[in-house]
Formats: C-alpha cells, sequence, structure tokens
C-alpha cells in the first residue's frame, strides 16, 4: 500500500491563531480519504498547504515519499476543485477543462480530445462550447471536477465540492463522485463539514476539531468506535452517560451503570474512574426487562423511524430511535420504560 | 384605481410618457454643450477667413485645401500634396501613442500594487496618486520645465551620482514631451485598471496555478482577459487627450516637437490667425478620433462574446 500524502506534524499559525496545531496524517494511494470537522477547523488550510497556497508553519507535507513544502503551487501534480469552482469566466466550458493540458504544453488536438472525454465522463458534452455562467451550479461543480481530473494529477484535493448544491443533486453527486474515483484510480482527498456525506463516499475519514485530527478510521470506526467525546459527538447522534469504570484491559472495561447494574464494553479509556459512556440511539430496544429506566416525555416522529426523547432516573436526557413498523408498540409520554442495550452498543470514550 | 394602468404595457407607455419631460435636461445639456459647439465647428471649418481673425459668411473649402493641398510656396505651382500638417498629424498621433504605451507600462503595475494592497490602504495611496492633479495642468508642466532644464534638480542629481558629465539637453525635446504626456495623464491609465484588477477574483489565478500555469501564464490567460475592458478604457482615456494635447508639446517640446494642439491653438491666436482652418484641422482631428473609438468599440465587443 502506497502512500500518496504524508502529512508530518503540520502547523499553521495566522498571527496569533492556530489554525492547525500540529496534524500528522498518512494517505494511501487510490483510497477516497476524507477530512470531516465543524466550520473553522483547519480542513481548507490543510487543503491548500497540499496545493501549495499556503505555506506550512512548521511540518512536511510528503508526495510519494517527496518533500514539497518548497514547491511552488503550478509544480506541483496535486489538482483542486474549489468550494466556489473558480471557473475562468472567459472561457468555454470545454476550454476550461482543458486547461491545465495546455499549461501542460499538450497540444491542441490532444487536449481538446482529453477535455471531451472528461466532460463525457461528467455527462456534459453537449454543453462544451457554453461559459461557465450560462451553467447551473451542479453544472458548474461538474466542469470544476472535469477540469481538475483532465490533467490526471496523482492526487485531487476537494474542498467541500457539493455544498453549494441541493440535497438531491448532493446525493447523486456522492454517489457519482465515489465511482469516478472508482474508475480513475485518483487519490481523492475530500473535504466536508457534512458527516452523512463523509459516511456514505469515504474508504477512511479522519475526524478533526480545532486544528488537530482526533481520529482517523474507516467510516464504520470513527461510527462504532469513537475514541473521544468529541468524535462520538460530531458522528452522527449519541447519548452520554456518566459511568463509574472499574478495571480496563485489553479494549475492555467492566463498568457501573447509574442504575448499579454492571456493564462489559469496548473502550478507549485506559484508566478506571469516571468516563463517558456514548450509546447509540438506535442501538437500545424498549423493553421491560433492560439495564436502563426511563420516563418517555416526548415522541417525535421521523417517518422512516420514532424518536424517543426520555429522561433516565439519574435525570439526564435519553434519546431513543425506534423504527416505525406496523408492530411496534409506541409508549406514551409519561410512561415508564426500561432499555436495553443491544451487544456492542456501548463504547467507553477516553475523556 | 381609475388612474392606474392596467397591464404592463400600459405602465411601461404611462412610464415613457413621463420619461420625456424628466429627460429635457438630458438633451439641453447635450444639445447645448455637445451638439452645438460640434455643429458650429463643422460649419466653421466651411467659411471664409477674415483678415484679423473671425469669419466671413461664404460658403469655401479653402481651409480643407489648405490642409491637404499645396501649390508652392507662391501659389503658382500644380497643386500636390501638402505634407506639412499631415506629418504634424502623423507625429501627435505617434507622440499620443507613445505616451499611452508609456502610461501603460508603469500604470498597470501601480494599478496592481495598489489593488493588491489590504482595502484599508488602497484609499491613501489613490488618494497619493491623485493628489498632484489638484494644481492647475499649466503651473504643473510649467514646473516640469525647471525640473528638466539643463541646470534643474534632475541634470544635477544625475550629475552629482556621477552617471553622466555634462547636462543632458532633454528640455525642448521629444523626450521631454513623453515626459510632459506621460505625467500629465498617468492617472486616466492608473484608475481604470485599479478599478478592473480590484474586481479580480484572485481564487481564479490561484486556480489557474493550480492547474500548471506559471505566473506570466497566469497573468497572460486569466488576469489579462479580466481586466481587459480597464485597460481598453485607460488606453482611450489616455490616448484622446494626448492626442489633442497642446500645453507639453507648448511648454516642453520646443517648435521642433509641434503637434496638433498647438496647431490649432495658433490659429486661434491673436490677429494672425485662421478660424477656419482651425476649425477644419479640428474636424479632421474629431474624425480620427471617432475611426478610433469605433475601432476600440469592435474589438471591446468581439472580446465581451
Ligand atoms: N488568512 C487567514 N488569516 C487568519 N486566520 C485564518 C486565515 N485563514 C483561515 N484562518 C483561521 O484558521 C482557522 C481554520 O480555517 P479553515 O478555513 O481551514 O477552516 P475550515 O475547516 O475549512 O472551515 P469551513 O468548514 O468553515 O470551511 C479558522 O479559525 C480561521 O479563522
Ligand atoms: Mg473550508
Amino acid at each position: 500500500m502506497d502512500v500518496a500524502v504524508s502529512i508530518r506534524n503540520a502547523v499553521k499559525r495566522y498571527g496569533a491563531t492556530t489554525a492547525l496545531a500540529g496534524v500528522s496524517l498518512d494517505i494511501t494511494n487510490n483510497a477516497f480519504f476524507t477530512l470531516l470537522g465543524p466550520s473553522g477547523c483547519g480542513k481548507t488550510t490543510l487543503l491548500r498547504m497540499i496545493a501549495g497556497f499556503e505555506a506550512a508553519s512548521e511540518g512536511e507535507i510528503l508526495l510519494f515519499g517527496q518533500n514539497i513544502v518548497d514547491l511552488e503551487p503550478h509544480l506541483r501534480p496535486v489538482n483542486t476543485v474549489f468550494q466556489n469552482y473558480a471557473l475562468f469566466p472567459h472561457m468555454s466550458v470545454i476550454d476550461n477543462v482543458a486547461f491545465g493540458l495546455r499549461m501542460k504544453g499538450v497540444e491542441i488536438a490532444a487536449r481538446r480530445a482529453k477535455a471531451g472525454r472528461m466532460l463525457e465522463l461528467v455527462h456534459l458534452s453537449a454543453l462544451a462550447d457554453r461559459l461557465p455562467s450560462q451553467l447551473s451550479g451542479g453544472q458548474q461543480q461538474r466542469v470544476a471536477l472535469a477540469r481538475a481530473l483532465a490533467p490526471e494529477p496523482k492526487v485531487l484535493l476537494l474542498d467541500e465540492p457539493l455544498s453549494a448544491l441541493d440535497l438531491k443533486l448532493r446525493q447523486a453527486m456522492r454517489v457519482e463522485l465515489k465511482q469516478l474515483q472508482e474508475e480513475t484510480g485518483i487519490t481523492f482527498l475530500f473535504v466536508t463539514h457534512d458527516q452523512d456525506e463523509a459516511l456514505a463516499m469515504s474508504d477512511r475519514i479522519a475526524v478533526m476539531s480545532q486544528g488537530l485530527v482526533q481520529q482517523v478510521g474507516t467510516a464504520r470506526d470513527i461510527y462504532e468506535v469513537p475514541v473521544n467525546r468529541f468524535v462520538a459527538e460530531f458522528i452522527g447522534e449519541t447519548n452520554l452517560i456518566d459511568v463509574e469504570v472499574t478495571r480496563v484491559s485489553d479494549g475492555m472495561a467492566d463498568l457501573v451503570l447509574p442504575s448499579g447494574q454492571r456493564l462489559r464494553c469496548s473502550s478507549a479509556a485506559t484508566a478506571t474512574g469516571r468516563h463517558a459512556l456514548s450509546i447509540r440511539p438506535e442501538r437500545v430496544t424498549v423493553t421491560p426487562d433492560g439495564q436502563l429506566t426511563a420516563t418517555v416525555e416526548r415522541v417525535v416522529y421521523m417517518g422512516s423511524d420514532l424518536r424517543l426523547l426520555t429522561r433516565l432516573e439519574g435525570g439526564r436526557e435519553f434519546t431513543v430511535r425506534i423504527q416505525n413498523a406496523a408492530r411496534t408498540a409506541v409508549p406514551e409520554p409519561g410512561a415508564r420504560i426500561g432499555l436495553k442495550l443491544e451487544e456492542g452498543a456501548a463504547r467507553l470514550l477516553a475523556d | 384605481m381609475a388612474g392606474l394602468p392596467r397591464d404592463e404595457a400600459g405602465t411601461a407607455a404611462s412610464y415613457a410618457s413621463l420619461a420625456r419631460p424628466l429627460l429635457l435636461p438630458t438633451w439641453l445639456i447635450i444639445g447645448v454643450f455637445l451638439l452645438l459647439p460640434v455643429l458650429l465647428m463643422v460649419v466653421y471649418s466651411f467659411l471664409t477667413k477674415e483678415f484679423r481673425g473671425g469669419v466671413e459668411w461664404t460658403f469655401t473649402l479653402a481651409a480643407y485645401e489648405q490642409f491637404f493641398v499645396t501649390r508652392g510656396l507662391f501659389g503658382d505651382e500644380p497643386p500636390s500634396i501638402e505634407w506639412t500638417y499631415i506629418i504634424i498629424f502623423w507625429r501627435s498621433i505617434w507622440q499620443a501613442a507613445l505616451a499611452t504605451l508609456l502610461c501603460l507600462v508603469i500604470g498597470f503595475p501601480t494599478a496592481w500594487f495598489i489593488a493588491t494592497r489590504p482595502p484599508q490602504s488602497r484609499g491613501i495611496w489613490l488618494f497619493l496618486i491623485t493628489i498632484p492633479y489638484w494644481v492647475n495642468l499649466l503651473i504643473r508642466t510649467v514646473s516640469l520645465r525647471f525640473i528638466l532644464r539643463d541646470n534643474g534638480p534632475l541634470n544635477d542629481a544625475l550629475i552629482v551620482t556621477g552617471l553622466i558629465d555634462a547636462p543632458l539637453p532633454i528640455l525642448n525635446s521629444d523626450v521631454a514631451v513623453q515626459i510632459g504626456l506621460f505625467y500629465s495623464y498617468l492617472p486616466f491609465m492608473v484608475l481604470p485598471i485599479y478599478a478592473a484588477v480590484e474586481r479580480f477574483e484572485f481564487a481564479l489565478s490561484e486556480a489557474a496555478a493550480d492547474l500548471y500555469a506559471n505566473r506570466w501564464q497566469v497573468m497572460l490567460h486569466v488576469v489579462l482577459p479580466a481586466v481587459r475592458p480597464g485597460i481598453l478604457a485607460g488606453t482611450i482615456l489616455v490616448f484622446i487627450p494626448a492626442l489633442g494635447a497642446f500645453l507639453a508639446p507648448d511648454l516642453l517640446g520646443g517648435a521642433k516637437a509641434f503637434m496638433i494642439g498647438s496647431l490649432i491653438d495658433e490659429q486661434f491666436r491673436g490677429s494672425q490667425g485662421n478660424w477656419p482652418f482651425g476649425a477644419a484641422i479640428s474636424v479632421i482631428l474629431m474624425t480620427l478620433v471617432l475611426i478610433a473609438l469605433f475601432i476600440q468599440a469592435r474589438a471591446a465587443s468581439r472580446g465581451a462574446s
């Protein structure tokens, strides 16, 4: 497994603010890798450092083993799909797509043919002679994609390319982007703050917060075995309850629930004492013989499922998601219910 | 509700009827200050010269003939082409074009520099550019005479620094006229280009660099097409007044650097003047300018489509 991009302890400061506080990442070749994090966590900064538009304050960026921090942007074999597309307004769609090849000195017939194939790939052949201003947002987004793919970069950087699209188009483009990545075999480094997007497309995800990488793993990893409170809360929905840990060993922990019941679960924590336990709302069933007891406060109808907003005996809020199936017995508000944790539903967090 | 128009056509019509009286001041200004003077000039160019300046109301083509045709010093030779004025025109066009180019070469980087400063300090830079223009052009041109003359500060400085041994005879040369024209019209180049660069989306130059364009290619393929309207506007704003300028050639160029502006100026001075001839030269100059503008407009619309 080749490493396409290797970031070693990258730091970026803007005066007093620290945008990146020491990021290290290895991005495997031919992978769809996603940087996921809330607004302002430094995703764009990291991407721009790889593209060469920002100089790193500290650290190294290796591209297939070569340190590129001193290379000018136009000498780096990476291309970017910009958040606002940045299409050249005075050039037709096909000229936009052919621009990179033209700068690389590819002669006109060859570059037009290649650009034509790229437009086919993004289903825009019919609009080749239009100007960017004559396209819809979704079409512009595809042109930006084709333009960045045409010179066959070693790594494609995508900065929230779907954020300007409406929900339906965004969902369709997720599938297309993933297909495109598999077809071309180019390493995609995708930036988003939308966790659904990240989970749906990525081979691997790095969750970032406050200029640091919190966790790197597959979608399943970061959803099911989050390492800390931030990741557990940022990815999907979760319930956090305080528990007393009595023993930890080999990534497993023995703990005492507030109800007094004992539980054994996977653990990111390495010490005993008080810790937060994360329980996903959909991994809990309503039965009389549960480990937890709660009072239903509200029932929210969500279409495919129902959300029960409950309060645990200790006073903590706890959300349960149950399927909206015909046989589901829906508890009334005010009812006391038992909650049973499914096998592997709970995860003990490190902080 | 009775007075309100029922449909859109009605609305448009009622606005149109309102527009006519409101446009009256505009038409008055255009008529009195633009059309009337031009018309007067065209009419005068076809009248007969009165002995001590002024005109006689008799139609003649004499002024245009004087411009294009010569019959020798005493008027007894067969008619041939009069080159004197054509050469003055040619010199003027050449001088104005050179000054425009100079303004562009210096003005573009200046405008670029200002437009890429932090927004707070741009105003100050623009202010500095315009400060000299608060002083009357005549006074500034006369001051240039003092700066450029043989024992003026420029030559003194060059001698002190050891770059030259004897003063350069800059004053009363084409170089001095160039300096004067450049100095007079530089802001007219800087300001429109500045406005265009300021509107430029710098994300586009990043996108170009990302697609393997080096600095020059970014400039050529992305920046220049975007700021082209500003460059065209600046070129016109400098070239046209430079073509008709008479202060710089008069005060800095001496007899050798005669330009159209001075020629026209001379025709309306005192009793040696020739009003119809001055008017005819103006008409010819205006025709040339209109042709230049037409070509520019064609170029601009081709660039836009
Ligand atoms: N040019 C700059 N000058 C000063 N601070 C900056 C600059 N660019 C970014 N920052 C700061 O660096 C931090 C990271 O910014 P960045 O643009 O990388 O965030 P992001 O993760 O891409 O957020 P978003 O999802 O909103 O795009 C922010 O706190 C931001 O304010
Ligand atoms: Mg960003």
